[in-house]
Formats: structure tokens, sequence, C-alpha cells
């Protein structure tokens, strides 16, 4: 490492030794340390993806047996959700950028910020241990009985790693929540705080109330398959739909704790790049809350077809349109944010127009399958598989990019090639949609998902999914070429590069251990772009 | 554009234009929404762009009308979506009285579908075109799920659990048949077709397979496995009486009132100690492992022919010894 030239002590050259890193506190050097794991998954979950694209080409099931293409679905399905998009923006910019952000020291309970980490990690073991020993071919939902009684694939090892990596965000929302309540800086007031922490906060909220119940789940399936307890099995008298239940009570809450931090990304990047305060502040925030509160009210939606009763499928129709409209809320208001603003063209707002042009896709899709009588004919098409991968690549993916390329300079103390992540931002964007659109055509003309082999018509379509994944993975690629690059030979990049408003940037880039030399004190409400110059352009 | 890139699936059935309508409906709202961000987005950025990232926007924080209105707005927009949908969805899942109905049984990796005449089919399915058809079916494994796109219609099959689904098919044709909810290594070899004829050609290929109606086959299941020798048709039996009995109600032991349809009948094969005929002991010995999916169908619509003739034909046949039960492992009809 080249830190040497760093003008002074800072966190990262602190301490050089390996030990220094496994057993630090510092909520900082745990953000790199799950940015390291993380990036891991997010690697060999796109090596999964890659291989289902290239498998799709032909209409055959001619490159992997039908049995490996199960399998593969289901690993980037596991790898992707449970270990990159639950943990990317919370674990990795929020463990960096929280304390930061609000004036504090570190998170309220540092070591078990580290625990959070290693429980992570040791899940993750599990995981890929189920992937080397064969790996598991239930999907990623472990529908029973399927994933209890038929499957013969490492079903438990899995569970096991999901279980345990699902106490790593318990611990993770705990210790943020305590630390919002309890750390921030003298005067920093709730509605002072930035819309990053909102996020965070309705997020841990989230985590803390959730994942508990997909924990229950997984040890009622683990139960059920080693020892025959008879709860989703019908044949002992078990529910198979009571699995879906407990499973989507958690996992459709989840998807907000994946993209609720993104969206609090995307408000501090569109406020500092618009040099304007965010337009109405309170409706943002509180959207956040309301999405935590009323996404646990709409669970069901993934049950129309399931075999639940047409009246409370309708009422759970009209909670899941409700739902949308905080996140239109949230769309209207970033879009007000950007007029009469000065939009100043750096990376991490290309990445926020991607952002707003994906999410936007991914929201509004979604009010086709809140619709009962359409939602029968797209339930498990492929119009489900384009439309949460709007709003899980295209919203979270992007806003994580959005947010990484804001705090990177923070992060490292280096900038980036501005030219080489507007182009990246542009090729994932162009690649993306090339991937995910024809899927809503194909999941409308029928095509359903986890399909090895399909019918010839279908082929065109998929062959043009499979030339914007070559493209995305074109962009995802150059991405880790630049940040890597720059991490080891980028110009120092100042303590605020993007001259931002914020506790963050008021120490140096990257910060010392403490954070702060002494203790800040906040005046005034965040983004206070518009009074620091008197430039108004 | 490519050429021969399909775009739209085909329309065979009556509910198709119904959802279809709708779907353009939503696709005209939301890209109205979609576009009206967008241009937004995009006229910003550029109209408010600073390429010296030295100037500051103008201060302004928010507007409470603008919010009220991007929120009410949507929202009743929303509630069009939400209220059409629902109306179009029980379209879906009510069917007519007067459909004809096909039993089906999903399992890794192949669709059966049962024919009341007799006949029955793996991974094909014929229907007539313009009467209503509706299919009663389970699993006899994992999750399934039925799925005909061009009629637009899908339902998962659960084992333990009847699911149905019914079109009126428009056009005659081929069209597919997909199994829909992932079950294993050859789901997407769990695919067919459904094949639409005219009415005369479909009673053509209904007669031409012969064999025993599916009441027949319940018929010679119910002597089978020694039903009748309980279930007299006089009702002096130690079980009840079927006769005249689908479609009524019965009153239970603890007291309650159950309506008499194709799920109680299956609960009372195979778990017959869950809700025991009030004034009978529990005697009866649970079917579960003797009698296939199958056969409880036919089980099923031989009792619902009970209920169509006068006199049914099982008292008389009482004084007849049955086999046992474990003798019978053929009980799911021909082609097991």
């Amino acid at each position: 490492m080249t830190t040497t030239v760093l003008p002074r002590v800072n966190y990262l050259n602190v301490k050089h030794t390996v030990a220094s890193w496994l057993l630090t506190k510092d909520h900082k050097r745990i953000g790199i340390m799950y940015l390291i794991v993380v990036s891991l998954a997010f690697l060999i979950g796109g090596i999964f993806a890659a291989l289902i694209r290239v498998e799709l080409t032909t209409p055959l099931g001619d490159l992997v047996s039908d049995d490996t293409y199960n399998k593969l679905f289901t690993m980037h399905g596991v790898a992707m959700v449970f270990f990159v998009l639950i943990p990317a923006v919370p674990a990795i910019l929020g463990n960096f950028a929280l304390p930061l952000m609000i004036g504090a020291k570190d998170v309220a309970f540092p070591k078990i910020n580290l625990l959070s980490w290693y429980i992570f990690v040791i899940g993750f073991l599990f995981t890929i241990a189920a992937g080397i020993l064969g790996g598991v071919d239930t999907g990623w939902t472990f529908y029973t009985p399927y994933s209890s009684v038929y499957s013969n694939s490492n079903v438990l090892l899995t569970g096991i790693g999901i279980f345990i990596a699902g106490f790593s965000s318990i611990l993770t929302g705990l210790n943020f929540m305590v630390t919002i309540h309890r750390m921030r800086a003298p005067g920093m007031t709730w509605f002072r705080l930035p819309l990053f922490i909102w996020a965070l906060y309705a997020t841990s909220l989230v985590q803390i109330l959730g994942t508990p119940v997909i924990a229950i789940t997984v040890l009622m399936l683990a139960v059920e398959r080693a020892l025959g307890f008879g709860f989703f099995d019908p044949r002992l008298g078990g529910d198979p739909v009571l699995f879906q239940h407990l499973f989507w009570f958690y996992s459709h809450p989840a998807v907000y704790i994946m993209i609720l931090p993104p969206m609090g990304a995307i408000s501090e990047v569109i406020a500092c790049f618009s040099r304007k305060s965010i337009f109405g502040y309170s409706f943002v925030a509180f959207s956040s809350l309301a999405i935590a509160v009323f996404g646990f009210l709409v669970w069901a939606h993934h049950l129309f077809v399931s075999g639940i009763s047409p009246y409370s499928a309708m009422v759970f129709s009209f909670l899941s349109f409700a739902v949308a409209i905080p996140s239109a809320i949230k769309t209207f208001n970033w879009t007000a944010t950007m007029y009469r603003g000065a939009i100043w063209w750096q990376a991490p707002m290309m990445w926020v127009f991607g952002f707003m042009g994906l999410f936007l896709i991914g929201g509004l899709t979604g009010l086709f399958l809140a619709a009962l009588g359409l939602d029968v004919h797209l339930h498990d098409t492929y119009f489900v598989v384009a439309h949460f991968h709007y709003i899980m690549v295209g919203g979270a993916i992007m806003g994580y990019f959005a947010g990484l390329h804001y705090w990177w300079p923070k992060m490292t103390g280096k900038m980036y090639s501005n030219s080489a992540a507007t182009l990246a931002a542009l090729l994932v964007f162009v690649g993306f949609n090339l991937t995910f659109f024809p899927q809503f055509i194909v999941g409308y003309l029928g095509m359903p998902r986890r399909y090895h082999a399909y019918a010839d018509e279908f082929q065109v379509l998929n062959v043009l999914s499979s030339a914007g994944a070559s493209i995305m993975g074109v962009g995802y690629t150059l991405i880790a070429c630049y940040l890597l690059y720059s991490f080891f030979k980028g110009k120092d990049a100042g303590p605020n590069p993007w001259r931002a408003v914020g506790l963050e940037w008021e120490t140096q880039s990257p910060p010392i251990p403490e954070n702060f030399t002494e203790q800040p004190i906040v005046t005034a409400a965040p983004y206070g772009y518009e009074t620091r110059e008197s430039n108004v352009g | 554009m490519l050429p021969g890139i399909p775009l739209f699936p085909e329309q065979a059935s009556t509910l198709a234009p119904e959802v279809d309508n709708l779907y353009f409906f939503i696709t005209a709202v939301t890209a109205f929404f979609a576009l009206l961000v967008v241009v937004l987005v995009v006229v910003f950025a550029i109209k408010y762009r600073d390429k010296t990232g030295e100037k500051v926007g103008h201060p302004i924080h928010g507007s409470l009308p603008l919010e009220i209105g991007w929120s009410i707005i949507p929202f009743l927009v929303a509630m069009v979506i939400f209220v059409w949908a629902t109306v179009v969805f029980f379209h879906i899942v009510r069917a007519p009285d007067q459909a004809l109905e096909v039993y089906s049984t999903g399992k890794q990796w192949m669709w059966r579908f049962q024919h009341i005449d007799g006949q029955s089919e793996i991974n094909e399915l014929h229907v007539p075109v313009g009467r209503p058809v509706k299919i009663t079916f389970t699993s006899e494994d994992v999750l399934h799920s039925l799925y005909f796109p061009a009629f637009r219609v899908k339902a998962d099959a659960i084992p333990g659990r009847y699911s149905s689904l019914w079109f009126t098919a428009t056009k005659t044709g081929e069209y597919h048949l997909f199994c829909a909810e992932y079950c294993g290594t050859a789901h997407s070899g769990m695919v067919g077709k459904v094949v639409v004829m005219e009415p005369d050609d479909y009673q053509a290929w209904l007669s031409g397979g012969g064999g025993l109606s599916l009441a027949a086959r319940g018929e010679q299941l119910f002597q089978q496995l020694g039903c009748v020798g309980c279930h007299l048709g006089d009702g002096s039996g130690r079980g009840p009486s079927l006769a005249g009995k689908y479609g009524t109600e019965e009153t239970l032991a603890t007291g309650a009132t159950v309506a008499i349809d194709d799920i109680y009948i299956r609960e009372s094969i195979l778990t017959p100690q869950m809700k025991l005929t009030a004034g009978y002991g529990p005697l009866m010995p649970t079917f579960q492992g003797l009698v296939t999916e199958e056969g409880v169908m036919s089980l099923i619509e031989y009792i619902k022919s009970l209920s169509s003739t006068a006199g049914p034909a099982a008292p008389t046949q009482a004084s007849a010894p049955a086999p046992p039960p474990a003798a019978s492992d053929n009980t799911g009809g021909p082609g097991e």
C-alpha cells in the first residue's frame, strides 16, 4: 500500500498487521472488511448469472444439465440476496459513513459490530461449503415440500448459512438504531439528520423485527427435513402454503432492507450534485418509515395463485398498491430537488440518473403484479424476474454504486477516474436495460421463470437478454479495475472533493481513527448548499 | 426492430381480452408517469447543468400542495387499477356453473388429465371450443402450477389440496401448457399442449378412447377398497349412506356443519377421523397410501353420480365380499 504518502495518520495506515484488521473495532475498517466479502459474493453470484445467461441463449438445455442449471439460479439468488443486497449498503456504506455523518466516534457497540462481521463471514462460509459440496437446487425461496422432503441437495447447510448470516443483520440493525438514538453530535436533532441516516434507521427497524422470522422459518424447515416434523409436509398434516406465508413475511420486508438504504444514499448524492436542499425533506424521511411499516403488511401478494382466499388476496392487493405511494413520493421529491439546482455531472450523479430510470420502471411494473387479475397471468413468469431485477439491481445496486462512488474518496482518500466511472455507469445502464427489458415481454408471452429449456419462440428475446448481460459484465469489471487502480495509484482526493455538505466531509480523507479531532457541533439543517456560497446559479 | 420477435401472446380464451385490456391500461398509465419523470430529470439535468461545480442551487425546500398532489393523484390512479383488476380477478377465480369438468394431477414431471367420460391423457389436454372448462387438480408430490398463457390463467397445484381454474377457449388450435412453479430437476420439461377442438371433433376424440367413465372407475374402486361394506345406500351400514349427499351439508359429531364437496370427500377418505359424521363411530381406517390422487378423484366422481341417480348400485352389492384394501395397489386406474 502507498498509504505512506498520506500526510497524517488515518484509519487505514494507523496499523498494518493482519491482526490489526481482524481485531479492529473501528467502524470504518469493518465497513472495508464488509466491502471485501460482499464484493467476493457479488463476483460469485455474477459468475452464476453469467452461466445462466449463456445457457439461455439457446432454447435447448445444452450447456449444463438441468440439475446444474437449477443449482446455478438457486445459488445466484442466495449469494445475491443474502450476501450482497442485504448487507451491501447498510454494512458497507452504513458502517463507514453513519458515525461520521452524525458526528460520532464509532457505533454504539464497536465489539458487537466486529462480531456481526464474523457472524456474516461464518454464514457465508457455510453457504460456500454448501456450494462446494454439491450445491443446492431449491430456488432461493426454498418452497416446501420440495425443499423439506424431495430435494437431494445441500438444503440444510445452505439454511444454516442463511440462519447464521441473519444474526449479523439483526445485530447491525440493533447497533445502528442505538447509535442513531444515543450517539448524535450536539445539535444533531432528528430533523437535522441526513436522509441516509433516516433510511438506515427505517432499515434497522425491519432488520430487527423481520429477520427473526426467517430464522424461525429456516429452523422449521431444517427440523422438518432432518427429523420429519410435519410443519409443511401435507402427508404429515402440515401445510406447504404456511411456509410461503412465513418466508414472505420476512422476505418481502427484506426487499425494503435492500432498497431503503440505497434510496438514502441517492438522497445524499442528488442533494450534493444539485447543490440544493432535498425537496420535501420530511416527506422523504417519513416515506422511509412508511415503507418500513407498510412493508410488513403486503407479504401475501406473493401468494395470489397459491391457494389463498380471493378476499384475502383483495386485501393484500390493496395494501400493495398503498405501499407504492411512499416510493412515488420519494421519486417525485428527488426529481423536484433537481429543479433550479446547479447540477454538477460527476460520476456519483451519473449513477443516480441510472437509478432514477431503472427504479422508476421497477416500481411501476410492481403495479402490474399488485393488480390481481393481471398477476394470475404474470406470476412466476419472466415478468416477475424482470420486475425484481429492476428493483434489486436497477434500484439497489445502482444506488449502492452511487453511494460507493460518492464516499470512495472519503473511504480511501483517493480519487478514481471520473470518465471511466461515467462510462461504467453508462455500460451498466444500457446493458441492464438490454438484459431485463426483453424479459418483461417474454414474461407476458408466458415464459415461466426457472426454465432450463424453453419454447423456440422465446429465443430472440433471450438472446437479447444474454447480450445485455455481457455488456453489464464489462461495466462491472470496469468498476473493479478503476476503483482498485485508484486505491493504489489514484490522486489524493482531499477532505472534500465534491465540496459536499455534511459532517463526514469535515474531517480528513481517509479519516483519522477517532473520526474527528474535536467534537463537531451541529447548528443547521442538512444540505445547506444554498447558504454556503453566494454564487446562486 | 428485428423481424420475428413476438411481442404479444395469442388470445385464445374469453378471459384473455379482459386481462389484456387491463394490461394495456396499466401500461399506458405507467408509461405516462415514467415518461413524465424521465423527461423532467433529463430536462433539469441539462437545463440546470453547471460544469464548474462552483454554483449553488436556488433555496427551494418543498411545497405542501405539491406533496399532497403527488400523493393523492397516484393513489387515486392506483385505486382505479385496483378495482378494475379485482373485478377481472373474480371473473378468473369464479367458474361458471355449467362448466365441463376435467380432473388433473401434477407430479414430478408430468401433468395427467382425466376426463369424466373416461379418457385420460398425459401432458396433453383436449377441450372443445366455446364451452367453459373447469379443471380441478392437485399434486402428488411437490408444488406445481398449471399455466395456460394463451388463456391467461394459472393456479398452483398443492399437495393435500384441490385447486381449480377455468377457461372458455375461443379459438381452435394448439397452445402451450406449462408448469409455472419450480418443482425440481425437470421443471422445464413439465410442459405440454392444450388442443382446442370444434365440439364435434371433441366428441369424436372423446369417444375414440373407450374405457370406463371416471364415475364407473370410482365405483369399481369403491368395491375394491371395501367402502361398499360400510357405506350402505339405505343408511343401515356402519358408515353413512353416500347417496344424494354431494352438494348438501353434513352435521358432524362436533355439532358443526360442513359442505359436502370435493375437498370434504377427499379429507374423509384420507383422514376420516378429522370430521366424523354425527351418529357414526370412528371406525373408518385411513386410505392414505392405499389410493392415489386419481383414485380419490374417481371416488368423488362416483359419489357425485350417486346424487344424480335415484337408486345407486352400491347397496345391492353390499353382500359381495370386498377384497382387502392392501390387495388393491392398482387403484389409480389404467396407465399407472
